[in-house]
């Protein structure tokens, strides 16, 4: 049967109406949409065909008729008219309501004075709206129309909020209807609290109501942060808990209060002014520094806190528990007697167009041109004491805070340089770390105000443990057992770490759709169970022979597929994560004193899912053979690595200017090799290290002495 | 502004008036037609005529951004992250992205940003897939998906959650956040290949019982794209249109 082009003719303006909202939590609502969504698919009978067609081509005529007038600017009664029956067979005629538009402000021009008549003629665009909303009521032509006469100033508000409970009755889910009413609100200056009781009138008729919920953490969210009268969140959180309680456990396999309990949760768990979780070095901590190709041969100072550097310089590592700005030598002092570092300059561990982030870093110079005796100096940092660290959402950083640490540096012992091959396979000694090695795990304790939360949490978890068998209920626990982790003092912490990673594993197979989303958070609470405790984290420590003893930590076949637990980890000389599920390095960017990676036997599909260790100015060995690099036609990092793509400026060099078409082929690995000064790189076993490319390869790194265990240079 | 250029038998002559309205043939079009039209002019390589549209699609296009950093649909005034994604599209197309407040543009975005980690079409505006994809969109070609790092696994979560399939929104979405490996793959591709229909002209619905349209048979593709389906070409999760193509525009001096 021929299939009637006319029923969709690209004459038709083509409204690209994105509105499925209704299609989100609600089964198809009655009120027909006939345009694209929704028409269905079957034969149309003889008569159904004809006057279909007959339909279609007086809906042509009409269209044909409007663009003239509107092309000829005629704006006379009977041509407004016909406007007026153009926008009710379809209100998406947007053209139609911006000549409308243009008519009256036509008429008003000639008839600012007669104030009856203006009005009348604005009346009468309600009307229109209102018979047009009537049709479809997410038409977003006939809101903003409806929104313009609205703000000409001549009509009434108080029917706005009448109409509106009108259409809400009929679907109380049209967020059209919603942002209209943020807007009439504002234009009668409604207060947030009696906003915020519509929405509870609107949630105690229909629990499954997620605009309503949706306005309700809105309206919440900028009374507490306004400190309103009677809107303190130790009160306010746990009533709100209560109320969407009722929500969840009415109907479980409604999203809308499931989605306000986690924030909720959110609101129990993040602490608004922003605080330091971590430092490198951490307070009371010693470190040896060494500087060029050769190192320490002392073995009575404490492995652990060696550090060679061919950069004579050293990183002061700051870790917040949430991003912030502002982290300057005007609000960080550092007092040292190691000379050469006046005006530090902090730098964000970010993308280079931002100037926020969690992990902020200082290099201090401690290389001296005179030979020195080992001399031990101490540093004083000091954290907040003038104002400026703010978080990404306005909070100060408000309680000042100061560390010290206390640096030897040595003179090197001059070896011949060698250039030496590092390998991941031998050459590991178990390490016998002690609990004084690893006191930098204890929690800088500056929170306060937590007992609500801590209790809130309690609550929370004892309800879901009666609930624990379906998949929501799983997973709310799991995340409650996450969140009381994160908010508990040490000592409890390893406690809860075997629960949640059961409760992941059963999630795994209860909603296998989700796979590895579950994946993801398991290997998250594995990480802080690792690093909970200096005895569950010595296990994985190591030391590396042929470089001095270097401490390596070894989280390889542990399955992982995301890194986390990050802050504990800043330390880290050597980490070897080979044969997991990683797929990114995001999270690796903070851990500045990494030299050696190894990233072997991964799920890595692109150099750009490795733009995080361009921000490791240590790095000078990667491993990143037998990955998916140059498999996957999708790259899900594109956007998240710097370069071009991304609107990251560059700087053209050589290879960039002679080696045009291989740069663009490989431009992923050209933006991230090019920022990196490596000297050993393992690519083997990707489909990408074919002979092209590992001949454009040491054209990007210069200085790369090994490419897949052959030397390149003499 | 006016140009006259002949490309085929189908004499085409452009003026662009105050609506943003291109009147082409008499059919008139608006600012979303604007990036349809700016991006067939890629798939044809027509330099000549892109050259000439450059000029005028950049002043119209940077000239409706508001002092917020929102866009504006036409002169009209209707503000929504539609048109902030569509306008941050056809500049970077046309690269002269630095003619409009790409900060303030960014600003308005993350201004959107909900407390579920999705983007409403105004500030305060619920979370809606479409314009998740506007937004992170807009964000990941300005270079500024840093605004939501602390969201990613949020926003993430909240599009696997999706009941029903709305393949390209949710997931160029997902692909930009690299959250995608969070789906079942399998499962979407099954559900857009059961949207098809097999005889007559084919196509491509939005859903197994409804009539096929063009714009749901570019989507679908677009999706089986992105799941890596055999056979399809790569496409850019964010501007909807072949990664080589855009390789080309932007990385090429």
């Amino acid at each position: 049967m021929k299939p009637d082009r006319n029923k969709f003719s690209i004459e038709e303006p083509l409204s690209l109406s994105l509105d499925r909202s209704r299609d989100d939590f609600q089964p198809l609502s009655s009120t027909s949409e006939r345009k694209m969504h929704g028409r269905p698919r079957k034969a149309y009978k003889p008569e159904e065909e004809a006057a279909s067609a007959s339909k279609a081509a007086k809906l042509r005529s009409l269209q044909t008729q409007f663009m003239s007038i509107h092309h000829h600017k005629i704006y006379t009664k009977e041509a407004i008219d016909l406007s007026r029956k153009l926008l009710e067979i379809n209100p998406e005629a947007y053209t139609a309501w911006n000549y409308r538009k243009l008519a009256v402000e036509d008429t008003l021009s000639r008839e600012e004075s007669n104030q009856d008549l203006v009005k009348s003629i604005l009346d009468e665009e309600l009307k229109v709206v209102e018979s047009a909303l009537r049709q479809n009521f997410k038409s977003y032509g006939a809101w903003h129309h409806r929104k313009w006469v609205l703000s000409k100033g001549h009509s009434s508000v108080g029917n706005e909020l009448r109409l509106l409970d009108k259409f809400q009755s009929l679907d109380s889910r049209n967020f059209h209807a919603w942002n209209y009413r943020r807007f009439a609100v504002e234009l009668t200056n409604r207060s947030k609290q009696d906003e915020l009781k519509y929405t509870e009138d609107i949630i105690s008729k229909d629990f499954s109501n997620y605009s309503a919920w949706h306005n309700r953490s809105v309206l919440l969210s900028s009374l507490l942060a306004r400190k309103a009268e009677g809107f303190t969140p130790n009160e306010k959180i746990p009533e709100e808990y209560k109320l969407v309680h009722d929500a969840i456990f009415t109907d479980e396999d409604d999203q809308s209060g499931w989605f306000y309990h986690l924030w909720l949760l959110d609101q129990t768990v993040n602490v608004e002014t922003p605080l330091l979780t971590s430092s490198w070095p951490s307070h009371g901590s010693c470190i040896n520094l060494s500087g060029g190709d050769g190192c320490l041969n002392d073995s009575s100072s404490s492995k652990l806190t060696t550090f060679c550097s061919d950069l004579g310089s050293f990183p002061l590592i700051l870790y917040f528990d949430q991003p912030v700005s502002g982290v300057s030598s005007s609000t960080v002092a550092v007092d040292s007697e190691l000379r050469g570092n006046e005006d530090l300059v902090w730098e964000p561990v970010s993308n280079k167009n931002s100037r926020v982030s969690c992990v902020w870093v200082a290099r201090l110079n401690y290389m001296s041109s005179e030979p020195c005796f080992p001399k031990e100096y101490k540093v004083k940092v000091r954290i907040g004491n003038s104002p400026g660290i703010v978080s990404s959402r306005g909070c100060n950083f408000s309680t000042p805070y100061e560390f010290v640490f206390t640096a030897h540096v040595h003179d090197t012992v001059r070896e011949d340089s060698q250039e030496v091959i590092v390998s991941w396979t031998d050459g590991f000694d178990i390490w016998d770390a002690q609990s004084k090695d690893l006191n930098f795990l204890v929690n800088l304790d500056q929170q306060m105000g937590l007992k609500w939360r801590q209790e809130a949490i309690e609550e929370e978890i004892e309800l879901f443990r009666a609930l624990s068998d379906s998949k929501i209920g799983k997973l709310t626990l799991a995340r409650l057992l996450m969140a009381k982790a994160m908010i508990s003092e040490n000592g409890v912490k390893g406690v809860h770490y075997e629960e949640i990673l059961e409760l992941y594993s059963d999630l795994m197979v209860l909603d296998s759709s989700h796979y590895r989303y579950y994946k993801d958070e398991h290997s998250v609470a594995l990480l802080h169970k690792v690093t909970s405790s200096t005895e569950s984290l010595s296990r994985y420590l190591f030391q590396y022979r042929d470089i001095n003893n270097s401490i390596c930590l070894r989280l390889n076949n542990l399955s992982l597929s995301r890194i986390a637990s990050v802050e504990k980890l800043l330390f880290v000389q050597m980490l070897d994560l080979s044969h997991n599920e990683l797929h990114s390095t995001e999270g690796l960017e903070a851990m500045q004193l990494i030299s050696c990676l190894n990233l072997s036997h991964n799920r890595i599909r692109s150099f750009s899912a490795l733009d995080s260790l361009r921000h490791l100015k240590q790095l000078r060995v990667l491993d990143v053979s037998h990955n998916n690099i140059g498999e996957h036609s999708v790259d899900t990092t594109r956007y998240l690595c710097s370069s071009p793509l991304s609107n990251s400026e560059w700087t053209e060099d050589e290879v960039g200017r002679q080696m045009t078409s291989l740069v663009t082929k490989y431009w992923d690995a050209y933006f991230v090799l090019r920022d990196l000064d490596l000297k050993q790189l393992d690519i083997a076993g990707n489909v990408i290290a074919g002979d092209e490319f590992s001949s454009f390869v040491p054209q990007v790194v210069p200085k790369l002495v090994w490419l897949d265990g052959q030397k390149l240079r003499s | 502004m006016t140009c006259n250029n002949v490309l085929d038998e189908k004499v085409t002559s452009f003026t662009l008036n105050d609506m943003g309205e291109l009147v082409a043939d008499k059919h008139v079009r608006y600012i979303l037609m604007t990036e349809k039209f700016t991006n067939e002019c890629c798939f044809s390589e027509q330099v000549a005529l892109l050259a000439t549209l450059d000029m005028i699609h950049m002043f119209y296009i940077a000239g409706l951004q508001n002092e917020d950093g929102s866009f504006s649909g036409d002169i009209w005034g209707e503000v929504d992250t539609r048109f902030s994604y569509i306008s941050i599209c056809c500049l970077s197309i046309l690269k002269c992205l630095d003619k409009s407040n790409v900060k303030k543009a960014v600003d308005y975005i993350v201004s959107c940003k909900n407390r579920d980690g999705g983007f409403g079409c105004t500030p305060g505006a619920e979370s809606h897939a479409a314009q998740i994809f506007c937004c992170v969109g807009a964000l990941a070609i300005t270079g500024s998906l840093h605004h939501v790092d602390i969201d990613k696994d949020l926003l993430g979560w909240w599009l696997c959650e999706r009941q029903v399939c709305y393949s390209w929104w949710v997931l160029s979405s997902l692909i930009m956040i690299d959250r995608v490996h969070w789906i079942n793959k399998a499962k979407l591709v099954k559900f857009i290949l059961d949207c098809q229909v097999y005889m007559e002209n084919g196509g491509i619905s939005d859903r197994p019982e409804d009539a096929v349209d063009i714009y749901h048979t570019y989507l679908g593709v677009a999706g089986l794209s992105l799941l890596e389906y055999p056979g399809v070409q790569a496409i850019d999760p964010a501007y909807a249109l072949p990664v080589d193509v855009i390789n080309r525009i932007i990385i090429n001096k």
